[in-house]
Parts: C-alpha cells; sequence; structure tokens
C-alpha cells in the first residue's frame, strides 16, 4: 500500500478533497486500531487534534491555509506540550502536565498543523533501541520482535506504520537517523543551533538537535521550513538566514563530490548493508555525482568520547529532577536525602541512573581532566576529521547504522554493543553537523538506512541530494505488511 | 608568641537590573513568595538560560571602576549540588574565565594611611532562592523569587590585616558599587553581602595558616566583631596545641562566636564544567566603551578633586565622597550659598550627618533640603546670625519649622549689627562698671573679656562678635 | 578504569541516587566497562588541541533588561508535589 505524502495531503487538503478534521480522524482511527503492537505513541491527544483540525478548517474556509495547514503530525515526548503530559519517557515525568509549549511544538502550531499525540521515546532520549522506555518498548512494525532503534524510536515506528505523515523527533548521538534507519523512514538532523531547543527535555545540551521524520526528503523540508531558524529563547540556536528547503530539492547532482569515509566501509559492517550501499552509490554517480574516498582518522574515538561528554551533561541536567516542584516524588520522605535519593532511584529508569553516575564521575574532582577535558579535546580533533574532508567533498555518504533492526532484549544486558550500534552517527554530532538517513533497501527483509553528512548549515544540500535519490528509488513509498 | 591575622573577603552584590540574569522575571525586592519566579528560574524541563545584557554592562563598569582586566572572552560554568533553593541542581556561575580578572582599589585605613587591596577577579552568577525555615506541617517551605537574581561575586586577595581593614575594605567596595549604581547596598535585605576567610600565622611567617570561612555577617559591624572573635579563637587553638580546620563557620551575633556549620559527610565536589546551555560570553570593544561612556567619577577621583577644589582635609573629603548622594548635596550646597566649601563640609559632615545617624536616615531622605542648608550658610557668612544660633536654626530646619529666614525672624535670633545699638550696649557697661574701667586703662588688659561677656549677655548673644571687639577697643582705649 | 563499590556508592551518593546491595554490584560492573571503554581516549595524542564546548564557534547573544515574565504560580503549583501558601515544601531542612 502507498500512502500519500505530507506534500500530496497538502494538496488534498488545499483542493478541498478532503477536510482537516476527515483527515485528523484517519490518523486517529489508525493510532487506535493499529498501536497496540507497536507502542509507539504515549499520549494520543485526540481532543486537541480534532480542535486544531477544526480551526484548520476554517483557515481554509477563509482561504488563509499555509503549506502545513491541517497537517497531522506527532510530537516526540521530548517536546513540551503545553496541556499535555509530556513524559519524557520516564516515570519521573509521568504527572508532568507542561504549562507551556516548546518553540517546535509553537512553530508549528503557528503553521497551523495538528497534533495527533505524543510518540514514544528511550527514557530521557537515552538509548538506541527505545527499551528504556517507562512505557515500554516500542516495536519495529518490520518485525514486531524487533526494535526500531531510538530514542526517536516512537516517532519513526509511527511514520514507518503510517499512523502519522510526519513526526518530530531528536538527535544527540543518532537518535534520528538510527530509528530511521531501523524503520525504513526519511530523517534528518539539521545542523547543531539551526532548530531551537527551548522546551526540548534537555540529555546533552552541546549536542541534542531537533529535526523532522517523515516518509520523503520533501516532507522533511517542509517540516524543516517550520522548524528552522534562530529563537531568542535558545542561547546556543544560532542567527543564520533559514532558505526555503524545498526550493532546491530538484537541483542537479551534476557534479557533486560525495566522500566515502574509507573508516565506515570496514571489517564490523553487514555485507548485505555493505552491498545495498554500494548500490545507492551506483545511482548517484548516474545522477552526476562524483565519488571520492576520504578519511575521518579520529571517528573510532567518537564513541568513547561521547559516552564522557553526552553522561556528563546528562548528569547536571537531571539534576533538576528532585521531587520538589514538579514530577515524581517518593512517598514519605524522612528527610531532605531521603527525598532526594528515594525520587530519583524510583523515578530514573536504569540506564539513564548509569549515564548519570558516568558522568557524575567523570566530571568529578581529580577525573575531570582525564575524562571531560580530554573527551572535550578529541571532540576537537573530530570535528578537524571533517573540516579537512569538506575541504575535498561536498557530502559525506555512509550506511546510518552497522546492522539492521536487532531482536528486542537482544543488546540490553550489555550497553557497550548497544552503544556501538550508533557509530557512524555520533561523530556528526560531536561536530554539530547536518546529517539524514534515507531508506535505500532490504537486508533480509529488514530496512537499510543511508546516511548524508553535510557541512555546517548544509541542509538544504542534503535534502536536494535525499529527494533526486527518492526521485529515482521507490524506498521511501514502502509500508510494512500489516499497516 | 605574635600572630598576624590574614584576612580576604568574597562580596556578593546584587545587581540592579531590571530583570533576572537568565529570565525575564521581574527581581523586585519583597513579592508574594514564587510569584517571580519563572519556569527558567523554577528550573523546569526543557527551558533555557538567555543572558541579561545589563548584568554584563553592569560587571565591566564594576571592572574598569577597579581597574581591572575585562575578559574578552568569558565562560559560565555549572557548580553542581543538591539544595532546596537551587532548583537546578547547579548554579550557574563563572569559574575558569571570570568575565572581570585582576584588578585593585585603594582603601583608606583609621591613621589615614593608604592600603591597596588586590582584587583577584569579579564574575557573575545566579542567586539562589530562599528556604523558610518556619515550620510549614514540620517542613520547610521553599520561595525561589530571588532565584536568578544576578549577583557580582567580588573576590579579594588575602591582603587585610586586621578586621578595621577588612571593614574598610568592605566598605570602599560598598561606595564602589553605590556610586557605579550597579547594586543598593542594602546588607539588611541581602543585596550586598559578604564572606570573610580569616587565618592567623606567627608574624614572619610567609605561608598562610589554615582558613575558616565566615558567614552571616551581613552589616559592618558584624564584619568586625565576627572576624575579631574568630582570630581570638583561632589564637587560643593554636595555643593550647589545636589545629585549625578548614571550615565554614556560621557566626552568632547574638552570643558573638561562631560556631561550624552542621558537618556535612563528604567534601563538596561542585563538578564545574562549562555551561552547555551557553556559548562563551564575548566582551566586545563597543561594550567596553559603553560601559566607559556611562562611569560616574569615583570616589577615589572625587576625593581628591574636593581636597583640590575646595581645599578640603583628607577626612572631610573622604567623609564627603562615601556615598554619591552626600557628595552631590555637599557640592550642591557649595554652589547654591557661595559660602566658604570648608564651612559647608563642616556642617555636612557633623550637624547633618550626626543628626541623619540619629534617624537612621540616608542625606537622600534628609529634611533639610540643600536649598535650606545653603540659606543657613550664607547667613552664617554673612553675619546675619552667629554659629551657636544657626545650631538651634538648624533644629527648627530639621524639624521643619520654616525657612531660614522665618525662624530668624520668628525666634528674633537675627544678629545686632547696627554700630549705634552695638555703642548704646557697651556705653551702658561701662557706665555699670566704672572701677573695672580704671583697672582696664591701668593696665589690667585681661579684663578685655568681661567687658565683651557683659556685653553679649546683654544683648541675648545675637551681637556681632567682631564688630563688639572693634567697638569695645575703640571705647576703652579712648 | 575498575571502580570499587566504594567508589560507586560516593558517585551515587554524589548524584543522589540509592543503590541496593545487588544493583551496585551490577552497576560496578557495569560503570567499570564502560570506563574501561572510554579509555581507548587516552592513547589519542591531543597535546595543543584546544577542547571544545560547542562545535559550532559563535559567542552568546545577550537579551534586553526588559521584565516580560507575568506572575505563574497557580499554573506551575498545580503539578508540585507539596505547596503551602504559595511555598513548596520539603522536608526540614536543618541550619547550622
Amino acid at each position: 500500500m502507498i500512502y500519500k505524502t505530507i506534500a500530496q495531503l497538502s494538496a488534498d487538503l488545499h483542493a478541498k478533497k478532503i477536510s482537516s478534521v476527515e483527515l485528523t480522524q484517519f490518523f486517529i482511527d489508525r493510532i487506535k486500531r493499529l498501536d497496540g503492537s507497536l507502542n509507539s505513541f504515549i499520549t494520543l491527544s485526540e481532543e486537541q487534534a480534532l480542535t486544531a483540525a477544526k480551526q484548520a478548517d476554517e483557515h481554509f474556509a477563509k482561504n488563509k491555509a499555509g503549506v502545513l495547514t491541517g497537517i497531522p503530525i506527532a510530537q516526540k515526548d521530548i517536546f513540551c506540550t503545553h496541556g499535555v503530559k509530556t513524559s519524557c519517557g520516564s516515570k519521573m515525568l509521568d504527572n508532568f502536565i507542561s504549562p507551556y509549549d516548546a518553540t517546535v511544538v509553537t512553530r508549528f502550531k503557528e503553521a497551523g498543523t495538528v497534533m495527533l499525540g505524543k510518540t514514544n521515546m528511550d527514557e530521557f532520549a537515552m538509548g538506541s533501541s527505545n527499551e528504556t522506555s517507562y512505557y515500554g518498548p516500542v516495536k519495529n512494525p518490520w518485525d514486531l520482535e524487533r526494535v526500531p532503534g531510538g530514542s526517536s524510536g516512537g516517532s519513526a515506528a509511527a511514520v514507518a506504520a503510517y499512523l502519522a505523515p510526519g513526526a518530530t523527533a531528536t538527535d544527540t548521538g543518532g537518535s534520528i537517523r538510527q530509528p530511521a534507519g531501523l524503520c525504513g523512514i526519511s530523517g534528518l538532523k539539521p545542523t547543531y543551533g539551526r532548530v531551537s531547543r527551548y522546551g526540548m527535555v534537555a540529555f546533552a545540551s552541546s549536542l541534542d538537535q531537533g529535526g523532522p521524520m517523515a516518509r520523503t526528503a520533501e516532507d522533511l523540508a517542509l517540516m524543516l521550513n517550520v522548524m528552522a531558524g534562530v529563537d531568542i529563547k535558545d542561547s546556543t540556536s544560532i542567527d543564520t538566514p533559514v532558505p526555503d528547503y524545498t526550493a532546491t530539492l530538484n537541483d542537479s547532482l551534476q557534479g557533486l563530490k560525495i566522500g566515502l569515509p574509507k573508516e565506515f566501509f570496514n571489517e564490523g559492517l553487514d555485507k548485505d548493508i555493505a552491498q545495498i550501499i554500494q548500490t545507492a552509490i551506483k545511482e548517484y554517480e548516474k545522477l552526476g555525482a562524483t565519488i571520492h574516498e576520504i578519511s575521518l582518522p579520529n571517528s573510532a574515538l567518537s564513541i568513547p568520547a561521547y559516552y564522557v561528554i553526552a553522561p556528563a551533561e546528562c548528569s547536571s541536567n537531571l539534576a533538576r529532577f528532585d521531587g520538589v516542584r514538579y514530577g515524581y516524588r517518593c512517598a514519605d520522605p524522612k528527610d531532605l536525602e531521603d527525598l532526594y535519593k528515594r525520587s530519583r532511584s524510583e523515578g530514573f529508569g536504569s540506564e539513564v541512573k548509569r549515564r548519570i553516575m558516568i558522568g557524575t564521575y567523570a566530571l568529578s574532582a581529580g577525573y575531570y581532566d582525564a575524562y571531560y577535558l580530554k573527551a572535550q579535546k578529541i571532540r576537537g580533533l573530530i570535528r578537524q576529521d571533517f573540516i579537512d574532508a569538506f575541504k575535498k567533498v561536498d557530502l559525506i555518504l555512509s550506511p546510518t547504522s552497522p546492522t539492521t533492526a536487532f531482536k528486542l532484549g537482544e543488546k540490553t544486558s550489555d550497553p557497550i554493543s548497544m552503544y556501538l550500534s550508533d557509530m557512524y552517527t555520533i561523530a556528526v554530532n560531536l561536530a554539530g553537523l547536518p546529517g539524514m538517513s534515507i531508506p535505500a533497501g532490504y537486508a533480509n527483509k529488514l530496512p537499510v538506512g543511508l546516511q548524508l553528512v553535510g557541512n555546517l548549515f548544509e541542509e538544504a544540500k542534503l535534502l536536494n541530494a535525499a529527494h533526486r535519490y527518492q526521485q529515482v528509488t521507490d524506498w521511501h513509498t514502502h509500508t510494512p505488511e500489516g499497516f | 608568641m605574635e600572630w598576624e591575622t590574614v584576612i580576604g573577603l568574597e562580596i556578593h552584590a546584587q545587581l540592579l537590573t531590571k530583570s533576572k540574569i537568565f529570565s525575564g522575571a521581574s527581581t523586585a525586592f519583597g513579592a508574594e513568595p514564587n510569584t517571580q519566579a519563572c519556569a527558567i528560574d523554577l528550573g523546569f524541563p526543557g527551558v533555557l538560560p538567555v543572558l541579561n545584557e545589563a548584568a554584563a554592562h553592569m560587571a565591566i563598569k564594576f571592572g574598569l571602576g577597579v581597574d581591572a582586566e575585562i575578559s574578552k572572552k568569558s565562560v559560565f560554568a555549572r557548580k553542581n549540588y543538591f539544595y532546596p533553593d537551587l532548583p537546578k541542581g547547579y548554579q550557574i556561575s563563572q569559574f575558569e574565565l571570570p568575565v572581570v580578572g585582576k584588578g585593585h582599589i585603594d582603601v583608606q585605613l583609621e591613621d589615614g594611611e593608604i592600603k591597596r587591596i588586590n582584587i583577584t577577579r569579579a564574575h557573575l552568577e545566579e542567586d539562589a532562592g530562599k528556604s523558610l525555615h518556619e515550620d510549614f506541617q514540620g517542613c520547610t517551605g521553599v520561595d525561589l523569587n530571588r532565584a536568578g537574581t544576578p549577583l557580582l561575586e567580588i573576590v579579594s586577595e588575602p591582603d587585610m590585616r586586621s578586621a578595621k581593614e577588612a571593614v574598610a575594605y568592605l566598605k570602599a567596595i560598598h561606595s564602589m558599587v553605590r556610586y557605579l549604581e550597579i547594586c543598593d547596598g542594602n546588607m539588611q535585605e541581602g543585596s550586598f553581602r559578604c564572606d570573610a576567610n580569616v587565618s592567623v600565622r606567627p608574624v614572619g611567617q610567609e605561608k598562610l595558616g589554615t582558613r575558616a570561612e565566615l558567614k552571616n555577617i551581613n552589616s559592618f559591624r558584624y564584619v568586625e566583631r565576627a572576624i575579631n572573635i574568630e582570630v581570638e579563637r583561632q589564637i587560643a587553638l593554636i595555643e593550647s596545641g589545636g589545629t585549625v580546620a578548614q571550615e565554614t563557620r556560621l557566626y552568632d551575633p547574638n552570643k558573638n562566636e561562631t560556631r561550624s556549620m552542621r558537618s556535612k559527610e563528604e567534601a563538596n565536589d561542585y563538578r564545574y564544567f562549562p555551561d552547555p546551555d551557553l556559548l562563551p560570553l564575548v566582551i566586545t570593544e563597543d561594550m567596553i566603551t559603553r560601559a566607559k561612556e556611562d562611569m560616574p567619577e569615583l570616589p577615589q577621583q572625587k576625593r581628591d578633586r574636593f581636597m583640590e577644589q575646595y581645599s578640603l582635609s583628607a577626612y572631610d573629603a573622604n567623609v564627603l565622597v562615601s556615598s554619591r548622594h552626600m557628595a552631590l548635596y555637599f557640592e550642591t550646597v557649595v554652589a547654591e550659598s557661595r559660602a566658604q566649601p570648608k564651612l559647608v563640609a563642616n556642617w555636612v559632615t557633623g550637624e547633618l550627618l550626626a543628626a541623619l545617624n540619629k534617624e537612621n536616615k540616608d542625606i537622600s531622605e534628609s529634611p533639610v533640603s540643600t536649598t535650606a542648608l545653603a540659606k543657613l550658610m550664607e547667613r552664617i557668612s554673612d553675619n546675619t546670625i552667629s554659629g551657636k544660633l544657626a545650631k538651634t536654626i538648624f533644629e527648627s530646619l530639621w524639624n521643619q519649622e520654616g525657612g531660614v529666614d522665618e525662624i530668624i525672624e520668628q525666634k528674633g535670633l537675627k544678629q545686632v549689627t547696627d554700630t549705634g545699638a552695638i555703642e548704646a550696649f557697651i556705653d551702658k557697661i561701662l557706665a555699670d562698671n566704672p572701677d573695672h574701667v580704671a583697672e582696664y586703662r591701668s593696665g589690667k588688659e585681661k579684663l578685655f573679656g568681661f567687658f565683651v561677656g557683659q556685653a553679649m549677655k546683654a544683648s541675648g548673644g545675637k551681637m556681632n562678635p567682631q564688630q563688639l571687639n572693634e567697638l569695645l577697643k575703640k571705647k576703652l582705649e579712648a | 578504569m575498575s571502580l570499587t563499590t566504594t567508589d560507586v556508592k560516593k558517585i551515587a551518593h554524589l548524584a543522589r541516587l540509592n543503590l541496593s546491595e545487588t544493583d551496585l554490584t551490577t552497576y560496578t560492573e557495569q560503570l567499570s566497562t564502560i570506563l574501561e571503554f572510554v579509555e581507548q581516549m587516552s592513547g589519542a595524542n591531543t597535546d595543543h588541541i584546544e577542547p571544545i564546548a560547542h562545535a559550532v564557534d559563535v559567542s552568546q547573544p545577550l537579551r534586553p533588561d526588559v521584565v516580560t515574565e507575568i506572575n505563574e504560580r497557580d499554573a506551575f503549583q498545580a503539578i508540585a508535589p507539596q505547596v503551602e501558601a504559595g511555598l513548596y515544601l520539603v522536608p526540614q531542612v536543618i541550619e547550622g
């Protein structure tokens, strides 16, 4: 079954072939009918969605509708939504009804979109399989015994199963690209600072970046048009002009220089995946691109550096969850220390606690230089690798992940093997670059993602390359059986 | 053994911004609990800090005021610890790269000596909220209105050698921040606070002794008393064979003692690291230029100018420049009255300051306006009244009984300056005391004072003394 | 880098986490494994390399000193665990 993209739905809405209320109801019905097996939503905001859809239809009636008016989307439960539970996948925030909207949420509201609900995710975005969620794991719609990837597994599964035509997500070490790859959809992690982090519950502030997930690059461009831009509420958002990302989608790829990092194409990479990526490379050559081998010599250090920097920032970011002003509080604390310790121990899951402790250790007296400072220097090395690479090429191409979706429970007892599933994505966050994953085929009936990485603020170039690829392939049109 | 005291101060000055350092919530004092704490101040999930430009501007002004290096690039860091009045579980402060680097301030000690106190650094940070320990169902209440109020923490070198020096330095900084209009200096409301690091060492020893950090010393008087009592404690402890522990001690003004704060089971490990939510603060030339344009004449410059321009003593000049308002008051009176600046200085630092202190008023609240005092100075200068009667008039002015001339008129305090009238008094005294006149004329010149006294008494003290002297002399020697 | 259970207890306390005895053993093992893994960093030559906190070199924007927030205490405290008279309540803190 081939479903309509956001661009097509937008055309239908504007042509008045369908109303936003009808469209919204269609997705609500699908979620109610199909999400039982996936668990991709934590909260379905049916009532608010239908109210927003009615408003959107009024805008159509008055001819005041924009491109995304009336389009239903899902929000990852990491984005604060006024009046709607924002749990971040944690028991700690199970009772947190946010009193404000994240900037991303505000912008989608202003664009007239309809929020269907909040998608499941790894607890506080810490995980690569969506198994750390307090609300239970999300299943991969391509194989219900497998993980959808993480941390934005709920958004990825929902888009793959067409429970929403698009969804927001966040990416700290691969949390947009890896689940997009594993679920066979398109996902874009913008340049750090391109999309406001305000109201997005922080995991690792210097790495976190919100971005869109959808079926096609064109849809991603439509969503990024809404999300991108400086925000006075986020000091780290960057004041660089936002182009119309749809304007350059069809540009020719003639002469585009694509780099293949040799470090990503050796042992550890699944043979079938390697084959699929080679096929994709041929497509790009046919489209006029030239292929060059490049080197990212320090890429192997990106995972160790990441697993110091991200936990260090998270140990501090998550200190605010103390049972005092909001969120989970333990029963009958006997004193202040008991309040803190039990609220936090009972409210956080084990992966979150693990990372808090690693981060606490890495920042503590006597270890700061060996861990945190060293990791920041390695971050400098990794950034330099990319600066050098982009002197030679326009884009970098690789697989998104070393394997396809793995089985539920397969890696939960071995944190390191879980961490390694982000080996191709993490360096991009450390360097702050934009990256995306698009579907490129199947290995053993499971989707394989192709990762494209661009230079700072070159999202348009990425989307252009992805769109042209999708014009000559149809992987992005597939929907798993049963959905 | 002879002991030397070593003191360094950490001063926290709340900056006079309208909104908080990282949020748009109001900083006004005294609001209902938690009504001025927004999502950012409360540390809600996902919210982010954005630096207030006025806080940076004020920090630069302070840096210029103490002749310090202003860091072109400074970094905000997180100081991590758990406490109910610290909503995020960390305080945003500056650690490795503070906005203000090394500087200094010259302080005048009691004996008139000028001592230079070096300033290590000054950095921006956010204030914490307040825990209210009154009993709420056996709980502590937390008010986060103050959370996020901008603070400038000013750290001195351990350059002070006595409690008095520490107070002199504290007063100099207090005066500086008020001159710069970056802090209201209100110690009672806690907008100007101080901790003291105190240690002792044998005279001649270079190595510093172990220091104790004194807290809760939020008045000039407490600073002096707390340091003195702590120094006594440390000396007694060492002399009886003990050692000073490095710890935080709370001053109890009621018992006049310092005591160790609840022993913490672990040494603090604040895990400072650069705040990833805030990019480096870059101070541009433009920002420094704007701060320079906004700089007032500073206390030291003003003191030097007063000594030069008005021929005042160092003491008078120092007292007058201790606050910007007082200096302004003085200069206004001088300009309005054309009286001798020395006379005005005497009155402002004497009569007026005493009256203000008695009623605990700031000079800006003085019931005697600059215009009224100027008039009074003029009446002294033009001999309408004597200095002695002027004090009576000042009292009436203080009590709002009317204008200077009005009071002189009403109370008949005008000085007798009419030569004829004075001569009439003299003639009567001379006629009443022929014996004394004869004795005087035969050489007993000491009797001159007797005639002056008699004449003054007869006139009710209103006679111009100079005129009296001249005319009396003329008559006696005639 | 191998951690002892004493190290882990100290870390857990700093992070205000309670660990049961079983948890303690598991976490000690897992944290040690993770630390050994990140140890790879020590092999990298980072002499003369500036540490970077952010990937993009830009400076901090400043906000004008204007009060923009209104009193939203009721909304904020509606989701608070325990409040009285506008104050957040915590178990008694003993000072001094």
